[in-house]
């Protein structure tokens, strides 16, 4: 009997830990207090955020600045590793994440965060070796070794592509990469722009042009308890879409 | 092998700021870990039983536990009771504790090997236990363990390389970047294993040459020659 009370107590104070993070509160005013505005960020994703010559720089950074912006503070934008990057917020390591991450009721669940409204158009695309002939669409993956970059959309969307005899995870793309030039994969499922990006770098490998598996949709991911936190970024978010610097923004990045 | 000498040359110089701060990591959880590891070592052969019996469960728990759970544990886990480690803190504090471990029983192994005697007669000439500890005991034991501290340093220098998960901008994370942003595995990872080979090297240089000056007997044969 004790032993059980113990057990429930024990858990019920672990739930009330987990629920109420330890800097609760208006986010908003918080983030104004602090004068910094925390992004978090793995930023090894091309060309939404890479550390270029030591400093990070891409499509996610240039929307963290106007966000930051808006809100009056300064940007930190924090290099985090994409393993536990959505317990890394929800523990408040940080105030959002901006790390080109597709919004799935999955990731609001888990980790009970808030979606932004979604800030950028992407899908999966295939990558191939420069030479393939034999791989023109999703139906070509059949019976063939498929790589992706682990606890990513891209993964998922293998995952769904019927008869893809092995899918291989990754730490990070440029090590699927290296496999499919040395023909130990037959093609990389990721991100579409990330891979046109990627493409340009080494031309070893290609995108395969106009094939999209699943489209998407990226969000700014914030604790759900900082509504007006989300309220912020959304107005951005529209503001920005609705100027001509939202297409400056794409241009820049993506080259289209 | 996509191996890309331009590569190579131009990301070298951001991974020489990724060794500086392994190399940080390494000297400061290491002399941590040292004097944690001293102390520890010192309970584990305590009179007192309950002193002793802590001494053990902290030996064992880190012993028998991965290193990257305790990283995790220590950054991700302390927040939910109230305590937000920087990514820094807690790869130092992970990095420490569970080579504090290890020293501990070098430590121990070091100081049972020198003779019952030396106690005894520290004892017998009326020293206090401490003093027959730090003056007796402890001098000749360090002699003997310094061969394996320096192993444990050498692992230590690559281990940090764990604290990479928490994304503390070290060496293999800062290839791991560059490995992202020039889409090429190879060139930054050669010069990220030259690196650490680099500084191993003479860190465990310095330690046969410190093994050399405090070991009476190995100086001996050398004034010979």
């Amino acid at each position: 009997m004790t032993k059980r009370f113990l057990g429930t107590a024990l858990i019920a104070a672990l739930v009330f830990l987990v629920a109420s993070p330890a800097d609760a509160g208006p986010g908003v005013e918080r983030v104004k207090k602090a004068g910094v505005l925390r992004v978090g960020s793995d930023v090894t994703y091309p060309p939404f955020e890479v550390m270029e010559a030591g400093k990070p720089v891409g499509f996610d950074v240039d929307l963290a600045r106007e966000i930051a912006k808006a809100l009056g503070v300064k940007l930190e934008f924090i290099n985090t590793a994409w393993d536990g990057i959505f317990a890394a917020l929800k523990v408040g390591k940080f105030d959002m994440l901006l790390s080109g991450i597709t919004i799935t009721e999955e990731r609001m669940k888990s980790f009970d965060l808030a979606f932004s409204e979604p800030y950028f158009e992407s899908g999966q695309g295939i990558a191939v070796r420069a030479g393939e002939k034999g791989i023109r669409s999703a139906k070509d993956l059949k019976g063939k070794v498929v790589g992706v970059q682990i606890n990513t959309t891209g993964q998922h969307a293998a995952e769904k592509v019927p008869g893809v005899k092995e899918i291989k995870k990754y730490e990070q793309l440029p090590e699927a990469y290296t496999d499919l030039k040395a023909g130990r994969i037959a093609a990389v499922v990721a991100d579409y722009p990330v891979i046109v990006a990627n493409a340009k770098e080494d031309k070893g490998f290609k995108p395969l042009r106009g094939v999209i598996l699943a489209e998407e949709l990226l969000g700014i991911p914030v604790r759900k308890e900082e509504a007006d936190l989300l309220e912020v970024v959304n107005r951005v978010i529209r503001d920005l879409k609705a100027s001509s610097k939202y297409a400056q923004m794409k241009k820049k990045w993506f080259g289209e | 092998m996509d191996f890309k000498l331009s590569i190579f040359l131009e990301v070298f110089p951001y991974l020489l700021e990724g060794a500086w701060v392994t190399l940080y990591l390494t000297v400061v959880s290491s002399a941590i870990g040292i004097a944690l590891g001293l102390v520890i070592g010192m309970a584990r052969v305590s009179r007192f039983i309950a002193v002793r019996g802590a001494a053990m469960v902290y030996i064992e728990v880190i012993r028998g536990t991965p290193l990257l759970m305790h990283l995790i544990f220590l950054y991700y886990g302390l927040p939910f009771v109230g305590i937000n480690l920087s990514a820094e803190t807690a790869g130092i504090a992970g990095l420490a504790g569970n080579s504090a471990a290890y020293i501990a029983e070098i430590f121990r192994a070091g100081i049972l090997s020198v003779g019952r005697g030396q106690a005894e007669a520290a004892l017998a000439l009326g020293l206090t236990r401490l003093q027959a500890m730090r003056l007796v005991i402890l001098p000749q034991a360090f002699r003997l363990v310094l061969p394996p501290l320096t192993n444990e340093f050498a692992i230590m220098l690559k281990d940090s390389s764990l604290v990479s998960t928490l994304a503390i901008a070290e060496l293999l994370r800062k290839g791991r970047e560059i490995v992202a942003w020039k889409v090429n595995v190879f060139s930054p990872f050669a010069g990220v294993a030259l690196l650490y080979l680099a500084m191993t090297l003479p860190l465990t240089h310095l330690a046969r040459a410190l093994e050399r000056r405090i070991n009476p007997e190995r100086r001996i044969p050398a004034m010979l020659l």
